[in-house]
């Protein structure tokens, strides 16, 4: 064991040799893991640094102009690259509403309109598209936001996947809220609105090389309802929220300790993790805390909040299996640590990128 | 699942934990050799519940990180090659090569897929016959028989356009190396329960006597690891050095004849470099004469490829037992998940990344203080939930 | 090296030479290629690894050893009951010894 002074400082540690390891961009810069952080970090936040983008929200929060009625807007962009296009459970159309619409809606904001930009390539078929629309369109009005402008592009055959969605989301933040992922704070509770690792499994299921036959579905989900029962039951005594896709929990978790700088300890056996999820997580060496999820969020709130709002989330279809999943402590800022099943502890670490198959 | 989740019982394993605890009264040094049982030590945290004295060495059972770099760096040329699909385990996409790791060569263009079974690359050839597809074959007696089978298969179908880069390693002459090396304080073994699912342990006996010391056959659940480590824990306290079987359900003393009988006709031993260890003689596994046409280091035509292993890097001596990762000076600081300078620190199986991800740097009292933000209550009724 | 997990075998079949099975694990089903465990039949179970039957699970040795790390450590305060247990395991101060007793410090 080393001494705790010469001990790596994690809740400060920032790559050394920034974007130099990997010239080119791999598929692990789109992982949800420290890759991409680091792209962040390094490269667009220093080319576009301002006081709104600095926050590194799921959007960004701000005044159009300044003392100009008192509503205040909240932005969201997102792009949709997943393979397959359609997915148990899902496709690429319904993940670009969802996933828009949640990223507004845990920035603590009401989403109401969408833009989506198709890049579509040569030779995609006409019908595959009207499916994706049509689940756009379901899925928009599920959501109760509106898709308010678009714009399409076409490729040649080979450069592209037969469709990638990009879309923007604008909505009104919400008054008497304070959410964002440097609030955490020591004693919160910490919530998650459901199962996990649902939807990674799901796509994972279908994935050439790899597939499996399993009654798994992804989460997809708008979850702006479920979450504005939480915010009216909770109020002020929500912190922070946040919806744990790319990455999955354990990133989420260590990107708020570092926010807030507190450290966040959670119990492994509380997680929800679905029977099959769990079954394909052990096929595959994976584990759940890592897997990507498109309809669950993850809440801190203060603990004489957390019963009420652990009760509306529980009251909600989305979040009948919304536990109580651990605890914000000020030991270790920055990281995240789990007591085992064993009863031991272990440190979760954000992954480097996207989470490999453990065979061998 | 049946015959996994019985074998996690929080409240069990507290208990084999205070049995260990109890017939212990001297420091031991234990060697897991399997690097999917240092995964499972390490997740679970069995080496928080040990006495202080009872140290788990993580031994060199990851293939992942025991393929010489010259062997990776081949995978890299072949797959940078056009009209080559490139299939491989997981894990081996960011070993890193001398230049490199296999995302970057896919960055680049090449074609390299990530597969669940050899079997699923024989199938790829077959539907993809102009393309050469290559199977990186690496692992233990485990992985052995899946890639024997995947050529056997081949064959038989007639496909011309599958080949196997092969670096198969065995367990037994690691053990001897490791015995045998000066300096080594590794008491007892415990031995890989699925390498012993297809070789059995009739291999282990003349072990044990030689260098006199218990060698247990043990499983990968944190009960089966508690029973390995007490079973252990018992023979040394003891002075005895028997083989034993804690993995009984899975593993039979001859193994998996049938398994067997392939990998005599499918491989033949050859002497074997371990990246960070070194040539062991006899420890590996190459296609025999009968089987070379699909070897891909013969099928392939690779020149100029020139090794070089970072001098900072002390995997070896990680590997051997003969450091803890931590102690490495460039652990945590030039060398990192991110940026791993050796392959012990790629693999999750590996011991610098296992100790960096589930933060062995930590002392037991950090990790203590860290996870006091549980309240007890809280978590005994969230388990319920 | 050795993710291998046990399963159960729904059905088996031949399929061009190879016998393959499927099998489930807890929910999830893989085809499996079973030529290296004959012995195996429909509804035993089987551990597998990448995609392979590589051993057949001894359905009632696994009952025995399971048995014997039930009784394995216990205490007469602990032939409580099951729930009794559980939340005292949880209450349990964490430390390098389970019960705090044999901790140096």
């Amino acid at each position: 064991m080393t001494e705790p002074g010469t001990a790596p400082d994690f809740a400060n540690w920032t790559c050394p040799l920034p974007l130099r390891d990997y010239p080119a961009i791999v598929m692990g810069h789109g992982g949800g893991g420290k890759l991409g952080n680091e792209l962040v970090e390094h490269l667009f936040l220093p080319a576009f640094r301002n006081p709104e983008l600095e926050n590194l929200g799921d959007a960004a929060v701000f005044d159009l102009k300044p003392g100009f009625g008192p509503a205040r807007i909240a932005m969201s962009t997102d792009s949709f690259v997943v393979q397959p296009l359609f997915f148990p459970g899902g496709s690429i159309g319904a993940l670009a509403v969802n996933g828009t619409v949640n990223d507004l809606a845990v920035s603590g904001a009401e989403p109401k309109f969408l833009s989506a930009s198709f890049i579509l390539e040569e030779g995609f078929p006409l019908a595959q598209l009207a499916a994706i629309v049509d689940a756009m369109a379901e899925a928009a009005r599920v959501a109760q936001v509106r898709i308010v402008t678009g714009d399409t592009k076409v490729v040649e055959r080979g450069h592209g996947d037969g469709c990638y969605i990009s879309t923007a989301g604008v909505g009104i933040q919400r008054s008497g809220i304070l959410v964002g992922p440097d609030r955490a704070r020591p004693g919160d509770e910490v919530l998650v609105s459901g199962t996990l690792g649902d939807h990674g499994m799901a796509i994972m299921s279908v994935r050439e090389g790899l597939e499996f036959e399993s009654q798994i579905r992804s989460d997809c989900a708008a979850l702006n309802g479920l979450i504005a029962d939480a915010l009216i039951a909770g109020g002020r005594g929500v912190h922070a929220m946040r919806d744990p896709t790319r990455g999955g929990l354990a990133s989420t978790l260590n990107e708020i300790a570092a926010a807030s700088r507190v450290g966040v300890a959670i119990d492994e056996a509380a997680l929800p993790v679905r029977p099959e999820v769990q079954s394909a997580c052990e096929l595959l060496g994976l584990d759940p805390v890592y897997v990507a999820n498109e309809g669950k969020a993850v809440f801190f709130v203060a603990p004489e909040a957390a019963d009420r709002v652990l009760a509306a989330l529980r009251a909600h279809p989305l979040g009948k299996d919304a536990a109580r999943i651990g605890r914000v402590t000020a030991e270790h800022p920055g990281m995240l640590v789990a007591r085992t099943a064993m009863g031991a502890n272990r440190v979760i670490a954000t992954q480097i990128g996207e989470q490999l198959p453990r065979i061998c | 699942m049946k015959y996994l989740t019985e074998f996690r019982n929080g409240a069990i394993a507290q208990r084999m934990a205070r049995e260990i605890h109890a017939v212990t009264t001297r420091p031991w040094k234990i060697m897991e050799v399997c690097g999917g049982q240092t995964h499972s030590i390490i997740k679970n945290g069995i080496d928080q519940m040990l006495p202080a004295g009872v140290e788990m060495v993580h031994g060199p059972g990851c293939p992942v990180c025991v393929t010489p770099l010259e062997l990776i760096d081949k995978a890299l040329a072949i797959a940078a090659q056009p009209g080559v699909l490139f299939c491989s385990f997981g894990d081996m996409l960011r070993v890193p090569g001398t230049e490199g790791d296999l995302f970057q060569v896919k960055g680049r263009g090449g074609d390299v897929r990530i597969v669940y079974s050899p079997l699923d690359a024989v199938d790829l050839a077959a539907k993809n016959p102009d393309k050469q597809v290559v199977f990186f074959g690496v692992g233990f007696e485990t992985t052995a028989p899946a890639n024997a089978m995947s050529v056997h298969v081949a064959r038989r179908r007639g496909l011309r356009n599958y080949s196997l880069l092969v670096s198969h390693v065995l367990v037994p002459p690691a053990i001897e190396a490791i015995m045998s090396a000066p300096g080594n304080q590794v008491q007892a073994f415990l031995a890989a329960g699925h390498v012993c699912s297809v070789m059995g342990y009739w291999e282990y006996p003349p072990l044990a006597e030689k260098f006199r010391i218990p060698i247990v056959v043990t499983g990968f659940e944190p009960l089966d690891l508690l029973d390995g480590i007490r079973r252990a824990v018992l023979q040394l306290e003891a002075g005895r050095h028997e083989v034993e079987n804690a993995y009984e359900r899975v593993v039979r003393y001859e193994g998996n004849p049938a398994a067997q009988a392939l990998l005599r006709e499918v491989f033949e031993v050859t002497d074997r470099a371990w990246r960070g260890i070194g040539m062991i003689p006899r420890s590996g596994w190459r296609l025999s004469a009968a089987y070379r046409d699909f070897d891909a280091e013969e099928r392939f035509q690779l020149s100029g490829i020139r090794t070089v292993e970072s001098p900072l890097c002390r995997a070896g001596d990680v590997l051997r037992g003969a450091i803890k990762p931590a102690e490495c000076p460039a652990f945590g600081k030039e060398c990192t998940p991110r940026h791993p300078l050796g392959a012990t620190m790629v693999s999750t199986e590996g011991a610098c990344a296992a100790y960096y991800n589930y933060g062995r740097f930590l002392s037991a009292e950090q990790l203590a203080a860290a996870g006091s933000g549980l309240g007890a209550s809280h978590v005994a009724g969230a388990a319920h939930d | 090296m050795c993710l291998a997990i046990p399963g159960k075998v729904e059905s088996i079949a031949d399929e061009g030479g190879l016998r393959v099975g499927r099998v489930n694990f807890g929910g999830v089903v893989k085809r499996v290629c079973m030529d290296y465990v004959p012995e195996v039949e429909v509804g035993d179970y089987t551990l597998v690894h990448v995609g392979f039957a590589i051993s057949k699970i001894d359905q009632q040795t696994a009952e025995e050893t399971l048995d014997s790390f039930r009784q394995m450590g216990i205490l007469d305060e602990e032939l409580a009951g099951e729930e009794e247990q559980l939340a005292r395991a949880a209450a349990r101060p964490q430390s390098l010894c389970p019960d705090g007793s044999c901790d140096p410090q």
